[in-house]
């Protein structure tokens, strides 16, 4: 199993931190991971990305042409990226930014209203998790449980009391997904 | 137990619980983590961190520090590398310990901020004036930023050199799972260390020698050190070069990059395999030419325009075609391109390259 995750959007959305928390998650259940942020002058709303590789695996090379799977979280981040996930992957955006339905017809697409359900589960900053969440619907990946427990491990103390409604947004995410996934049996 | 860590955070505890307990900086991307991290740490370890009005202060800090026997480090990207070598020459003329850290960007000049290997003659070739060597150590993975700067600092202090730790952007950005050392107990007394002399003879430090008969001592004494260092301390990796009919030499993390593309070359039934030096200098020339026994080609693959090449080359007395594939100015080789150079390679050499059925 290889795992090349691209997480990317505005800087302040959590992109970065989604990634870190995908490492840590995998890192808890005893894979091998590496992160690797892309880094330069970028500020809050400049654009950011970063590369998450959970493995059985040794992980030999930190750089990825091609991703197996992609967590978009806006509209610039769409259109730079899209090509570059592997036929057959994964595309889930956050469907309250982008308006627009990708191109790609050779990968699975969730499209997430990641704003909305943040806003629902009571966090308006919540929208990676609740792409998170959507993300380990869709995959099977990592227990959502082993990412509230790096969420644990990374969160500053003072913000500690938005665990709730953290894991609240992540089934928020899951629960959107599983109802796509449902509509496309059905349809 | 395992924690999720940056590269440049990693080295920095790394280096604390090797001892370090002074470190003396000025920030540079992509390495600034390290400062960071340690301007947090090393108060509450009873250390010193310090923000230097410049690196040629930073790197004279470092040399009073390993002077008065402390375990010390400086750290910086390729610029600040560059003005630092004037000091380097001096602490390795006056053979004190230290630990230095180059976590490389593009250059040359002020260059860019995005990874790169450029820096390799500078660190290899001296940097400063003189005739000195500096023990140059390039990790490949977060774990060996941690394993290696614990190395650089017993290696310092073994043969009294200062030693260079060459990363680079990739390396100090990323996070991977490491396991951290435990604590040193602290380092063996240095008895050559300027600690105030009452009760016992003057101990002098010194990179400075007017008489040439004296200088010419000091010298052979430094070049006695620099082979007994190459001696015993090259170190490198061979991954599938038992039967490799291609060999491919990188460092750092191009090598992973590398590793990658022989996986792939593999899969395609052509027997490539990876060398990999963990020591620049000295440079694993003997552990090369045992990796490339079956070659019929050899490929180096740097983040730059050619510079560990030459000492592959002369490593392997020329008696294999090496070739080389670089990016540069902050540009990454993707699997694929070095796939690409590996299968041309391959086809050349065909006959001895495609993997016997067995």
């Amino acid at each position: 199993m290889l795992e090349e995750i691209l997480v990317a959007g505005f800087g302040g959305q959590g992109v970065l931190l989604t990634g870190h928390l995908l490492a840590y998650a995998g890192m808890l259940e005893n894979r091998e991971v590496a992160w690797i942020p892309s880094y330069g002058a970028e500020m809050r709303g400049g654009t950011a990305h970063c590369t998450t590789i959970i493995s059985d695996e040794e992980i030999f090379s930190p750089v990825v042409e091609q991703f197996s799977s992609a967590l978009i979280f806006n509209r610039p981040s769409l259109h730079k990226f899209e090509k570059r996930i592997k036929p057959g992957g994964l595309l889930l955006f956050n469907s309250s930014l982008i308006r627009e339905y990708p191109q790609r017809s050779d990968i699975r697409l969730f499209p997430v209203p990641a704003n909305e359900l943040a806003a629902r589960a009571g966090l308006d900053r919540a929208a990676n998790m609740v792409m998170l969440g959507g993300f380990l619907e869709a995959t099977g990946l990592l227990s959502p449980d082993s990412v509230i427990k790096a969420l644990e491990k990374v969160i500053s103390p003072h913000r500690r009391h938005t665990l709730p409604a953290n894991r609240q947004a992540m089934l928020e995410g899951s629960r959107a997904v599983r109802t796509i996934a449902r509509q496309c049996k059905a349809g | 137990m395992k924690v999720l860590m940056k590269g440049n955070e990693a080295l920095a505890e790394a280096a604390v619980r090797a001892g370090c307990r002074y470190f003396f900086g000025y920030p540079i991307t992509p390495q600034t983590e390290i400062s960071e991290y340690l301007a947090r740490r090393l108060p509450g370890a009873g250390g010193v961190f310090l923000q230097a009005e410049s690196e040629v202060a930073a790197i004279n800090m470092v040399y009073g520090a390993a002077g008065a026997g402390a375990r010390v480090m400086t750290s910086s990207s390729g610029p600040g590398i560059s003005l630092k070598q004037e000091g380097i020459s001096y602490i390795a003329g006056a053979e004190l310990p230290c630990v230095i850290v180059n976590i490389m960007r593009g250059g040359p000049g002020l260059g860019g901020i995005q990874p790169s290997q450029s820096d390799y003659f500078q660190a290899t070739r001296g940097g400063g004036h003189g005739d000195y060597r500096l023990p140059v150590l390039a990790p490949s993975n977060v774990q060996e930023l941690v394993d290696l700067t614990c190395l650089a600092f017993d290696l310092a202090d073994e043969y009294r050199t200062p030693v260079l730790i060459l990363g680079d952007g990739i390396l100090g950005q990323m996070m991977e799972a490491v396991e951290l050392p435990p604590v040193r107990a602290a380092a063996p007394e240095k008895t050559w260390a300027t600690t105030g002399c009452r009760g016992r003879a003057k101990n002098v430090i010194t990179s400075f020698f007017m008489d040439a008969a004296d200088l010419e001592r000091h010298n052979l004494r430094l070049q006695e050190k620099y082979r007994a260092i190459s001696a015993r301390e090259a170190r490198g990796e061979s991954y599938l070069t038992g039967d490799a009919g291609v060999l491919v030499v990188a460092f750092g993390s191009t090598a992973r990059i590398a590793k990658a593309a022989v996986r792939a070359a593999r899969a395609e039934g052509i027997a490539a395999g990876l060398f990999r030096p963990v020591t620049l200098w000295p440079f694993p020339a003997e552990l090369l030419n045992r990796a490339a026994l079956q070659a019929g080609a050899v490929l180096t693959v740097e983040m730059n325009y050619g510079q560990m090449v030459e000492d592959v080359r002369l490593a392997l007395d020329c008696r294999l075609p090496v070739h080389f594939y670089g990016r540069g100015g902050g540009m990454v080789p993707g699997v694929g391109e070095i796939f690409r150079e590996i299968v041309k390679l391959g086809g050349e050499t065909r006959e001895r390259c495609r993997v016997k059925p067995a």
